[in-house]
């Protein structure tokens, strides 16, 4: 969870700035290296913007891939360039952390369809030469995983040691041991599941129409028409937020306490502090994300389901993999429960594979993948310290 | 229901043999070919498989206890948290050439259930239980009159995880009833040293502590 502290206000042009610029490495994939979507369209021209953390060894077998969740972005492990927070995962990431980078060469992208840097809804069209916004192609998570596994192809990395990741992450991680298990020898899908439930499309479906009801919206082309739909989106931030954290964690944070006064004001002001960090949050969000890329990338985790290119048995997308995998949850995270990993584990299981699984205590919700968590922390060294071992890397790892 | 952890070792358990390793799993492991692909059910903190892993074995392990699989995973271990009564059963059948059941026999809700689940999952399953024909227990059932408390069972009855218990002539008796194949069968005393081969069945179920029974499908 973020912390109460406001912000400075963005403008919006610092943000689009970043779409189209950003402030990160970027690969540009031409006309003759097409993304070939789900949708059945072939995205061309597109670029991906990364981050890279850590050296290369020289057989190029210590490379991690990081996959970002729903609202994060490449910048994992360094200072984001338009919040100057630091990187979302910086107690993961970094030397001597459980993802080693004195260890392992370790690559973030932006996913396809988000806003920072990897073409998205409000990169420019070529053909228009002005934002996608709703031109802008339906993407898959398998889309997301094609696009990066282009990135590696890019990088020469033909196989990467290990792909993390939580919530969307964790499905692109998935979807990377299906699309392509030769290239993946460790898996870590974390707090994520096989297919999203009725339940969570249901949210989104909320977040999505609050950002549509914004009149400011127009249609997707506010870019276009100078509006920006920050009440819409902020509500569909405020809502999502809710589902990342727990009735245990807002009660032991916030419980009933008033924000700043002794008394209700009998008005609709935020008297309760759970009121204002939710519209802190709202309203610290937009300044941040574009409102297509929330609905763009909402939909492609509604739309995922890995068994359904498999007559609906999950465990033949797996069947005869090689892949190791360490699976966690944890038990207060009613947006992806544990039910949802046990089904993966069975799945994995029943194909053969070698599968850790581990349940992690904590009142912290969804969000607990992001924040300390020392025994998820120790299970996520131990697994790639071992894999490592298995992968022939020194224990230096170069 | 398989707790494994947090207790006090047995005497059993506490016998140490070459490099500090139990002897009770070095009599398991003696039982498991090199190379070999295996489960271990309820694997406590991961030790036996540890000791399988340097055999040469591709382990994978299930534990009830989160501190256990923890413990497991942060180790490296293939372990995942589950349960033998409940989740024997989204294995597919021959996924392993053995199926281990260290100590944990006695403390499962369907002990006939899950030893035929591990014959259709392994080739072999191997089981190792506390031997309640014991004649220490005897004697302390006999003049005590009471659920017995002994150093290698050192629960009361009415908060021991153990709830099945029974002597290696029941073990026999089961085996012979879902069709198990006995293999091997060693006996060890309270002191973790095994009786000797010869010994007719009477003796080791009056003299032995610990079994452990290695067992294949009768075909």
């Amino acid at each position: 969870m973020a912390d109460m502290q406001l912000t400075a206000p963005r403008e919006v042009s610092d943000r689009v700035g970043e779409a189209e610029h950003p402030r990160s490495q970027v690969v540009h994939f031409g006309a003759d290296r097409p993304l070939k979507l789900d949708a059945g369209i072939e995205l061309s021209p597109f670029q991906i913007a990364y981050q890279t953390y850590g050296v290369l060894n020289s057989e190029r077998s210590n490379a991690v891939l990081v996959c970002h969740a729903l609202t994060g972005d490449q910048h994992v492990a360094n200072m984001h360039p338009v919040t100057g927070k630091a990187g979302w995962w910086e107690i993961m990431v970094g030397p001597g952390k459980p993802i080693d980078t004195d260890r392992y060469f370790v690559i973030c992208a932006n996913v396809v369809g988000s806003c920072m840097g990897t073409t998205g809804p409000s990169s420019i069209n070529p053909k228009t030469g002005s934002p996608w916004g709703l031109d802008f192609p339906i993407i898959t998570i398998r889309d997301m995983v094609r696009a990066q596994g282009m990135l590696m192809d890019h990088l020469g990395i033909d196989s990467l040691f290990a792909v993390v990741g939580g919530s969307m992450g964790g499905m692109q991680v998935l979807q990377w041991a299906v699309t392509y298990p030769d290239r993946v020898f460790a898996a870590l899908p974390v707090a994520c599941a096989t297919r999203h439930s009725a339940q969570n499309i249901a949210f989104h479906e909320v977040g999505r129409q609050a950002v549509m009801a914004d009149p400011e919206w127009r249609h997707g082309r506010y870019l276009v028409e100078g509006t920006n739909p920050r009440r819409g989106l902020a509500v569909a931030r405020m809502g999502a937020h809710i589902t990342y954290l727990s009735d245990a964690a807002l009660h032991r944070k916030f419980g009933r306490k008033f924000q700043d006064r002794d008394n209700p004001t009998f008005s609709f002001d935020a008297d309760f502090e759970v009121e204002s960090y939710l519209r802190h949050q709202g309203s610290s969000f937009v300044e941040r994300f574009d409102a297509n890329s929330y609905l763009y990338l909402t939909r492609a985790m509604d739309y995922f389901d890995l068994a359904s290119d498999y007559d609906g048995i999950l465990a033949n997308a797996f069947r005869g993999t090689r892949t190791r995998f360490c699976v966690t949850s944890f038990t207060s995270d009613w947006l992806f429960p544990t039910s949802d990993s046990r089904a993966i584990v069975h799945a994995l299981n029943a194909g053969g594979a070698r599968v850790s699984f581990a349940e992690i205590v904590t009142d912290k919700g969804h969000d607990a993948f992001l924040l300390d968590e020392p025994e998820f922390h120790a299970i996520v060294r131990g697994f790639l310290q071992s894999a490592g071992a298995a992968r022939g890397l020194a224990s230096g790892g170069r | 229901m398989l707790l494994h952890a947090r207790r006090d070792l047995t005497m059993a358990e506490a016998a140490r043999g070459p490099g500090g390793t139990r002897v009770d799993h070095l009599l398991v492991a003696d039982m498991v070919e090199y190379g070999s692909r295996v489960l271990d059910v309820g694997c406590g903190d991961g030790e036996l498989l540890k000791l399988l892993e340097r055999r040469g074995v591709d382990g994978r392990g299930i534990e009830l206890s989160r501190e256990g699989v923890n413990e497991c995973v942060a180790k490296g271990l293939a372990v995942i948290q589950g349960d033998a009564d409940t989740d024997l059963i989204d294995y597919p059948d021959d996924a392993f050439d053995y199926v281990i059941l260290s100590q944990t026999l006695q403390a499962t809700r369907k002990p006939r259930v899950v030893f035929e689940h591990m014959l259709r999952i392994g080739r072999h399953a191997v089981v190792s239980f506390p031997n309640f024909g014991h004649w220490k227990i005897r004697l302390e059932i006999m003049f005590g009159g009471r659920m017995p408390v002994t150093d290698n069972l050192p629960d009361s009855w009415y908060e021991t995880p153990n709830i099945h218990f029974c002597t290696i002539k029941d073990f026999r008796h089961l085996c012979d009833l879902i069709g198990a194949k006995m293999e091997k069968a060693v006996a060890v005393n309270a002191w973790g040293s095994p009786l000797r081969l010869n010994a007719p069945w009477w003796f080791w179920n009056l003299f032995g502590e610990q079994a452990v029974f290695l067992l294949s499908r009768r075909h």
